[in-house]
């Protein structure tokens, strides 16, 4: 009588596991998407090592003026001899540790923010936004406490890029919400009108427009001899015009969160700032996480438009030393360089972003 | 051009408003009351003005000012620029926001009609010119008929380029671009056989290709562009100082004063020398020190200096001087004499 011997089981075939597998699954699973793929490859086959080439074999890495560069592929020194000035602008060198220590301080302030069991996270956050503004401002504007006055108009490189985005960010973020409680607000209907025009006004034109017209135009509005501030005019601009789009960010939140909430919260007999601050607006902040992010990571682009205004930001910068007669001839490594830094930033944000939506997932998956 | 008569609308508006602030030596009082000259010179144009690696103003353009500084203060560093577009030009000027617009600005009738600014005079005459490729074996613009032309959008560039071939019953393809740099690449990979812009800018935008040695820069120009300082109207003090700040330079280049000389040559007999640096002292009327065209020429240089470091010989550009060399030397620049 046979005895029923138990084999060992089969391996599932090789052209299903493994990278064979995983190729053929995700690659190659259909004739058109074998085609695809390999289209696809051909491509990045043609760009990919000619940028390599460029960017990194025949690079020249060392040297102090544009003739050490061989020209045969990019020329970083370029971006090593103008460095300083893509950080800071013309930001007096022996003044720049100013700007450093500005940053620093706030990213110190900010760290403990991230750390789960900080008891006095609610002041450390009342101290950044109100306090710390004060402190930078000195800091970076000087003319008091011993400190030599730097005019905004030496403000330049990615310094500026990042003084444009920041004080856009925290401005537009409160201002945003301010306005999309007002807009919701059906019983004060001229409150309303007034917010609902303002945010209309505001996103119905583009930001180069609101740029051009703080620059160009409201100096014939302002008496003679009374000169705003170029950066003052740039970063008001920049501050309304964010708002309008936080605002309406923020209201899809709102519209997001069911009508239970805020029936529940009416039920526990709070007011409406107590139910707007502890119920609902956290909830809609939640979810609309991405979308507040997004508005930010467009900001900190948009920031390049300051350029048509002549305020020296990151490109800005990068585009001015362009046009030095001793280093013509640069601007692609220029371009590649401040996409770089752009890249990181908003890649930054990006993942932050993500980060906090995990840690702040505590119920429903949507 | 769109972009014109709105500017014109704008200048329109803002003459109307600035009309009403505006009184005589206004500007040469408030200079000398902030005790520096605020400059408006352009973002960033090869050999006119550029930040260098120090972030120190570079450029013909940026000279000029610095002139007038010397010549109102003795001191040429007190002087502070505004990186201006071209669009936010002349409202920076008329608004007060700037003392002087030195901004590779052309002196037309238009703006110096409607604008309700002046030049002061030319500091570089410059006009449009053609780049061409080398292989081309072209001598002159006449043969260009059939050419395919890289050109830079909504400039009057544009402009001056369709009305010289039609005048010449020439035929041309534009291709149009939006900054300079693209004008280059392309030019560069062959989708056009002629690159027309500025002829001062045709050298900087040589340099910027691979091999600067396969275009040349063909010797016609088609438009007159003298381009000059500006000041607003209503202070002919002002205006004065700055038209005789550039008058200096080229005067000092005349007699053969510069910047190194400036010293010995206060012993010179020649008295119209005397006359310039201040030693034989005469009622100029201008409101600044007797040494002022002295200082001008000491701290800054006279013109062919300025010219020289800037976009001639002594710089990468290595223009030739042209219509820029002074009158006696077969240029058009020619200054009235100090006396």
């Amino acid at each position: 009588m046979a005895t029923l011997q138990k084999q060992a089981d089969l391996l599932p075939p090789v052209v299903s596991t493994g990278i064979v597998g995983w190729l053929r699954k995700n690659l190659f699973d259909t004739p058109l998407n074998a085609a695809l793929t390999l289209l696809a490859l051909y491509l990045l086959y043609l760009t990919v090592p000619p940028f390599l080439e460029w960017a990194l074999l025949k690079a020249d890495w060392s040297g102090t003026r544009s003739a050490d560069c061989s020209r045969a592929g990019a020329c970083w020194v370029f971006i090593e001899v103008r460095l300083n000035q893509f950080m800071y602008g013309f930001y007096p060198v022996a003044q720049q540790w100013r700007v450093n220590l500005t940053v620093a301080l706030l990213v110190v302030l900010v760290l403990p923010l991230f750390i789960k069991r900080f008891a006095l996270k609610r002041w450390l956050a009342a101290l950044i936004l109100l306090v710390y503004p004060v402190i930078a401002f000195h800091l970076l504007v000087g003319g008091s406490f011993g400190l030599v006055h730097v005019e905004t108009s030496k403000w330049g490189g990615l310094f500026l890029t990042l003084v444009i985005a920041v004080v856009g960010m925290v401005a537009a973020l409160p201002l945003g919400i301010l306005l999309a409680l007002g807009r919701r607000a059906e019983n004060m209907p001229v409150l309303k009108a007034l917010c609902v025009a303002f945010i209309e006004l505001w996103r119905g034109v583009p930001l180069i427009t609101v740029l051009f017209m703080s620059s160009v135009m409201l100096p014939f509005f302002l008496p003679e001899g009374l000169n705003f501030d170029k950066l003052l005019r740039a970063l008001i601009g920049v501050a309304l015009f964010e708002a309008a789009y936080m605002a309406e960010v923020v209201r899809g939140g709102l519209q997001g969160i069911p009508k239970g909430q805020y029936e529940a919260a009416d039920a526990l007999g709070l007011g409406y700032w107590k139910s707007t601050f502890l119920v609902t607006l956290p909830q809609a902040l939640k979810l609309v996480i991405p979308g507040i992010v997004n508005t930010f990571i467009a900001l900190f682009k948009d920031t390049s438009l300051v350029l048509i205004i002549g305020l020296f930001d990151l490109l800005g910068s990068i585009q001015a030393a362009n046009s030095d007669t001793n280093w013509l001839g640069f601007s692609v490594e220029g371009y590649v360089f401040a996409a770089c830094v752009y890249w990181v930033f908003c890649f930054g944000m990006s993942r932050y972003s993500q980060w906090l939506e995990a840690k702040l997932h505590t119920g429903h998956k949507r | 051009m769109k972009m014109r008569t709105m500017m014109t609308v704008v200048s329109t508006v803002a003459l109307a408003i600035a009309a009403g602030t505006a009184h005589a030596g206004a500007t040469f009082d408030a200079v000398k009351k902030k005790g520096f000259v605020q400059c408006g010179v352009n973002s960033g144009l090869p050999g006119f003005s550029a930040p260098d690696d120090k972030g120190v103003w570079k450029g013909i353009d940026v000279d000029v000012c610095r002139a007038v500084a010397a010549a109102v203060f003795g001191d040429a560093s007190k002087v502070k620029f505004t990186p201006l577009t071209a669009k936010e030009r002349f409202t920076a000027l008329q608004s007060g926001e700037i003392d002087i617009l030195s901004r590779n600005t052309t002196w037309t009738v238009t703006r110096d009609g409607g604008l309700g600014i002046s030049f002061t005079g030319v500091t570089y005459y410059d006009g449009q010119g053609f780049l061409i490729k080398k292989k081309l074996k072209v001598k002159s613009a006449l043969k260009l008929s059939g050419a395919t032309v890289c050109v830079q959008s909504g400039t009057t560039t544009e402009l001056n380029l369709a009305d010289y071939f039609g005048l010449h019953k020439m035929k041309f393809k534009p291709v149009v671009y939006d900054t300079a740099d693209e004008t280059v690449k392309s030019f560069e990979a062959g989708r056009c056989d002629v690159l027309t812009s500025d002829q001062s800018q045709l050298y900087a935008l040589r340099i910027k290709l691979a091999q600067p040695d396969s275009a040349v820069v063909l010797p016609e120009i088609i438009s007159k562009e003298p381009l000059g300082p500006s000041v607003r109207q209503g202070d002919a003090e002002w205006f004065n100082i700055v038209r005789w700040s550039l008058f200096a330079m080229l005067d000092a280049e005349e007699l053969g004063v510069n910047s190194k000389n400036a010293d010995e040559m206060k012993t010179s007999k020649n008295p119209e020398v005397k006359r310039l640096l201040g030693v034989d002292v005469i009622k100029h009327g201008l409101g600044v020190n007797d040494d002022w065209a002295y200082q001008i020429v000491k701290q800054v240089g006279n013109y062919a200096e300025v010219f020289d470091r800037n976009v001639g010989a002594g710089s990468p550009l290595k223009i030739a001087r042209g219509l820029n060399a002074l009158w006696n030397k077969g240029g058009i620049q020619y200054a009235p004499p100090i006396r």
